[in-house]
């Protein structure tokens, strides 16, 4: 049972992260042009960092990284009077009310706060590369368009988001289907998140079980169990390469660029 | 003990010489950054082998996917489609269990359920898959002059892929590859962290620095030093790579060919 609810796990997590990354993406570029220097800065940098960082590191940085910060917060509010050093050596202390979640708290409190940091660290990294595609889709649209949209009068405010937004996505989308399987292809590293992910399961139930441990007794089943993840993952990344491309097709319908200009050439 | 000791004894751990047991207390700045360094060795090792070889393998390839001989091309897509599709994490776990039920009946299989065997092969296959679709992109953008001329000057055959379309492939495809040599090398941090055991603790990078991080429960000093270790060999890399760059294009004026632009931005 619990091998089929981890692929809801991972579905569900491509579903909330996708948005929640393009959000992020889309305020990171927006401020890396921001006319307000700090914003630009602050955007510049928050797309620098996570770029430059190697991937898997920066998760299983951040998810303890988010976790003490949580805690640290709500140590400095809940317990003020509280007079030792949070950081004792190697260890790291805070007072009773401030563990997060709770020690006595039920169990799907404590996986749906594992799954939450899960869920922030893909949606910060992914904003991240998010931001660098947009960032570049909002570069790429042509400088008449603004200029003309200056030329009626239009405010700074208005143009961006009646002239650029609109037509920044067909330069968007190549990079940001990328980006969505390139998203796929990272969920089994919730395995390393700590989540019960299908890596977990898989793992588990394909090990050896024994007569005397398990009503199934079967033998090493592992390597069939990740060969169906395999097929899994062969097939979700195809069926949105497919998708995806039909898109592309969309969107670039009328559009000043050469893909449009071959359709309209082409006569569709 | 001073810091040269600690290098003396745990320098070389990740290949087996020095001090057999890892610290366990009082761990010190230095034998973290050391023991750090020395599972350096392992990434170095997995990423310069599978380059090598994965090289090659790419680019027969990449000549398989653009021959006109469909017993040739079919594989080298399904090869390409399916490295490329699914999550390394997943391959390297398949992996080593489909090694670990053939060991069962052939003890040929014996080595391949070991890290620097097993693991290489399907980091050289990865990466081969990922620098076959490179090339084969670079194969496509040939201009079409340059082998209209060599057809007028009555190159054919072997003579015309040597002198004419090898060296344009590779100079084309170059700045790509460099972006997916960085990946590879950050992709090898992967390994210890699938089914892959680190055998006496002799681990990659990033094996130690979750050791130290499991210890102390501080993530703040042993994952920034594996970030500054893998920024150091990415730099090493580009370096290299910069070099060979300047090389293929050394015909050609230093302000029209394409400089290798960092991406660090991509999971595997």
């Amino acid at each position: 049972m619990g091998f089929y609810t981890s692929f809801a796990t991972v579905l569900l997590l491509l579903a909330i992260t996708a948005p929640t990354a393009l959000m992020f993406g889309f305020a990171g570029a927006s401020a890396a042009r921001s006319q307000f220097a700090p914003v630009r800065w602050f955007g510049k940098i928050y797309i620098a960092i996570v770029r430059g960082v190697p991937d898997i590191v920066f998760f299983l940085f951040f998810v303890i990284a988010l976790d003490q910060a949580l805690e640290w917060m709500r140590h400095k509010t809940l317990c003020p009077d509280w007079t030792e050093n949070i950081r004792q050596g190697a260890d790291f202390v805070v007072c009773q009310a401030a563990k997060l979640p709770q020690g006595d708290s039920p169990q799907w409190v404590h996986k749906t706060y594992g799954f939450a940091l899960a869920v922030f660290t893909f949606a910060i990294v992914f904003g991240a590369f998010a931001s660098n595609v947009l960032f570049g889709a909002m570069q790429a649209v042509p400088r008449a368009q603004i200029e003309t949209a200056e030329a009626y009068g239009m405010t700074r405010r208005q143009s961006f988001w009646r002239i650029l937004v609109p037509q920044m996505w067909v330069y968007a989308l190549p990079g940001l289907s990328n980006l969505w399987i390139v998203l796929i292809k990272s969920t089994p590293l919730l395995f390393l998140l700590g989540i019960e992910d299908i890596v977990y399961w898989a793992n588990e139930l394909g090990g050896s079980k024994l007569a005397r441990f398990s009503a199934y007794p079967h033998g090493d089943w592992r390597m069939w169990y990740f060969l169906a993840l395999l097929v899994f993952y062969l097939a979700f990344t195809k069926a949105s390469e497919v998708i995806l491309d039909r898109l592309m097709k969309k969107l670039t319908y009328g559009q000043a660029t050469t893909g449009g200009a071959q359709q309209l050439a082409a006569g569709q | 003990m001073s810091c040269w000791d600690t290098v003396a004894d745990y320098g070389l751990r990740a290949i087996g010489i020095g001090l057999r047991g890892l610290p366990k207390t009082d761990f010190t700045l230095c034998q973290q950054v050391t023991l750090i360094g020395s599972g350096m060795i392992w990434n170095v090792y997995f990423g310069v082998i599978s380059l090598f070889v994965g090289f090659f393998f790419a680019i027969s390839l990449a000549l398989g996917k653009f021959s006109d001989r469909w017993w040739l091309r079919l594989p080298a897509d399904w090869f390409v489609f399916i490295f490329r599709g699914s999550p390394l994490f997943i391959q390297l776990f398949f992996a080593y269990f489909l090694f670990l039920s053939l060991k069962k009946h052939y003890s040929f299989f014996d080595p391949f359920t070991a890290a620097w065997l097993g693991a290489l092969i399907v980091l050289v296959c990865n990466t081969a898959a990922y620098s076959a679709s490179i090339f084969h992109g670079a194969l496509l953008s040939i201009p079409k002059g340059d082998i209209e001329a060599a057809d007028a000057y009555g190159l054919s055959g072997w003579t015309r892929f040597r002198k004419i379309i090898w060296p344009t492939m590779l100079r084309l495809g170059w700045p790509a590859y460099t972006n997916e040599a960085i990946f590879l090398f950050h992709a090898t941090a992967l390994v210890f962290f699938s089914a892959f055991p680190a055998w006496q603790q002799r681990g990659d990078a990033l094996y130690y620095a979750s050791y130290f991080a499991d210890k102390t429960f501080n993530p703040f000093v042993p994952y920034p030093i594996l970030g500054g270790f893998f920024i150091l060999l990415t730099l090493l890399v580009i370096g290299f790579f910069s070099a060979i760059n300047r090389r293929l294009n050394r015909h050609i004026p230093a302000e029209d060919y394409q400089k290798i632009r960092l991406r660090l931005n991509m999971f595997r």
